[in-house]
């Protein structure tokens, strides 16, 4: 028994010893950002016009407003800016002229302020998005909004850049 | 430089999982050491107590911590006691005939409790036998048994720290009550929610649920017995009704839209939660016998955060129908919503008191979050912690507390605060972000 006592007290000393020695190690690991897409064929027909926004191919085309899914907003605040309409012009152009596109609107928020009110601020920029794509002729059956609040942040630093990332609606394609 | 790290974290977790291991191997009850508690800042009026080491006369072994170093462990955290160190007492009296007061006066002692630990008659669980002494006056203040089932000792021990203190304070103690929090570890693909019950100093943290999707807004229901929490598990808010000691659960909500912030009525008949089943966020009723649902609130406005009054006659949630949110107050039977919160810019996430008359809320002010508390008859507003991103204020059962949540860089922990904001000490789990803690109610 004494021996384990001995060992404990060894293993209590190097522990504490590693503890130190890490402690200023502790950095956020860099989180992995997941690949988006998988990868597009190739196309070998003529390159798709980016402003036609009733072309599927637009949705991968980094030339095309249609390959940008992520509105961002002010802080407790859920208009749209105006730098941002385009975007949702575009995907509410794409779901009128595809019947089976179905959309969800993730909709999130900073960490700033309560979870459970954050999760009410995220549905409202969701429904800020799917309010405008509707009227430019989105049908509702086509959209779907759900709120994460603050649980789903894309960076996890507390100060405003890192904030005004977190403060966004993400275009999600269930179906193209 | 990266290599070296992963490296090193990699044997540092061996050494513990190792040291763990021999703790196990040593004790028959196995130890999660996992949250550490540290005062931040003291209270110089505390009172100086000694709590003298139990006699043992039971047949089980004592515990791994003593019965002495819990009692005197819980009663150090709530700030107002001063427990002597076990290695400075010259005597350690067994009975009312040898305790010398003489001698605790001069070591400069106040209160003096002694204890004893036996097996009942009937060979079930454990009987604790304790008196408290004013080692002035000379005094008996307190003289009790405390019965307790088999393995319930830190249970027990936790039982004589709220009968001491409420002894000495006239408050209730709310030691043996449990708290319930989130946890996140993990990082991307591997991040992982746990719905984490344990004892209010922190230890026997067991998982009651683990998802990798968000959970968040644990509640308890008025019995101690069950927790409602929101889960994200089918890719929306479900609220879901859980039973701590056997883990069944029953969805209470999963339609479209929110379905948040569940809070139990006094009488745990009926069930406040947050739905956006029309569009936007509103406060409902639910009648937990019949499932009815009854709406409350119906504004433009986000209205979230329902928790009841201890007298189940108002319900206090956050809405931003002024601009900004702040707290409210409606009666459970319904009509116009009063605002409460007179001060500040954003006040949200209300616990309300035992007493009924103070609310702590989440306070921002521009990028800073503290813990506040409103008291409703005075209208006067105290700060009680430094913030900066503090939230999710819980009232400890007797009022002496708050529980929060706050940050550490990007980690999240929980701290604790006295009511009156003189001491506050921190909960610190070893591993990952720790959020949304709930205080028990107390469980007799």
């Amino acid at each position: 028994m004494k021996n384990v006592w001995q060992l404990t007290l060894a293993m209590i000393i190097a522990l504490a010893l590693t503890a130190c020695q890490t402690t200023p190690e502790v950095v956020p690991e860099p989180t992995p950002e997941p690949e988006p897409e998988p990868p597009t064929e190739v196309v070998t027909q003529a390159a798709p016009d980016p402003h036609d926004y009733t072309d599927s191919r637009n949705l991968d085309n980094p030339e095309s407003m249609l390959s940008k899914r992520i509105i961002y907003f002010d802080f407790d605040k859920s208009t749209v800016l105006p730098e941002f309409r385009g975007i949702v012009s575009a995907h509410a152009a794409y779901a009128a002229s595809h019947s089976s596109a179905r959309v969800t609107l993730e909709g999130h928020a900073d960490e700033r302020g309560t979870r459970e009110y954050n999760l009410g601020l995220g549905e409202r920029r969701g429904n800020a998005v799917m309010a405008l794509m509707s009227a430019q002729g989105a049908m509702g059956s086509q959209l779907v909004v759900v709120s994460y609040g603050e649980e789903r942040p894309t960076c996890r630093v507390s100060d405003e850049d890192c904030w005004s990332q977190n403060r966004r609606v993400e275009i999600v394609y269930t179906a193209q | 430089m990266k290599s070296t790290f992963i490296l090193f974290t990699t044997v540092t977790d061996k050494v513990k999982k190792l040291f763990i291991f021999l703790i196990v191997l040593m004790a028959s009850e196995a130890v999660h050491a996992q949250l550490q508690i540290e005062i931040i800042s003291g209270n110089p009026s505390a009172l100086p107590i000694a709590i003298v080491p139990f006699q043992w006369e039971d047949a089980t072994p004592p515990p791994i911590n003593s019965m002495d170093e819990i009692i005197s462990g819980d009663l150090y955290r709530s700030g107002l006691f001063d427990p002597m160190d076990t290695a400075d007492m010259m005597e350690r009296p067994v009975d009312e005939e040898s305790i010398r007061f003489g001698t605790w006066r001069l070591l400069k002692v106040d209160y003096l409790l002694i204890g004893s630990v036996r097996t009942p008659a009937d060979g079930q669980g454990h009987e604790l036998i304790y008196q408290l002494f004013d080692v002035h006056t000379r005094e008996r203040l307190l003289s009790q048994i405390t019965t307790v089932g088999p393995g319930d000792l830190r249970y027990g021990a936790h039982r004589v720290a709220d009968a001491i203190y409420q002894t000495l304070t006239g408050v209730p103690g709310a030691f043996a009550t449990r708290i319930a929090y989130i946890t996140a570890t993990g990082f991307g693909a591997d991040l992982r929610y746990e719905l984490v019950v344990s004892d209010a100093d922190g230890f026997g943290p067991q998982s009651v649920v683990g998802s990798p999707e968000p959970l968040l807004s644990p509640a308890w229901s008025p019995d101690g017995k069950k927790l409602a929490y929101v889960s994200f598990e089918k890719g929306n808010s479900a609220i879901y009704l859980q039973d701590v000691a056997t883990g069944s659960r029953e969805l209470i909500s999963g339609g479209k839209g929110i379905n948040g912030a569940p809070s139990f009525s006094p009488d745990g008949r009926k069930m406040a939660m947050t739905l956006s089943r029309t569009g936007n966020p509103e406060i409902y009723i639910r009648d937990m016998a019949t499932g009815r649902l009854t709406q409350l609130t119906q504004h433009w406005a986000i209205d979230t955060e329902p928790v009841w009054a201890p007298d189940g006659k108002y319900i206090y949630f956050t809405s931003d129908r002024g601009g900004k949110p702040q707290i409210y107050r409606v009666a459970p039977t319904g009509g116009k919503p009063e605002r409460v919160t007179l001060e500040g810019d954003y006040n949200a996430r209300a616990s309300i008191a035992p007493d009924g008359r103070r609310i702590a809320v989440a306070h921002g002010r521009g990028n800073e979050y503290r813990i506040a508390i409103w008291d409703i008859e005075t209208e006067r507003f105290t700060i009680l912690t430094p913030g900066v991103l503090d939230e999710s204020p819980s009232f400890a059962p007797n009022g002496s507390m708050v529980l929060y949540a706050t940050r550490e860089g990007t980690r999240g922990v929980l701290s604790a605060v006295s009511a009156d904001g003189s001491v506050r000490q921190r909960l610190i789990l070893s591993e990952g972000d720790v959020r949304e803690p709930a205080w028990s109610p107390v469980i007799r």
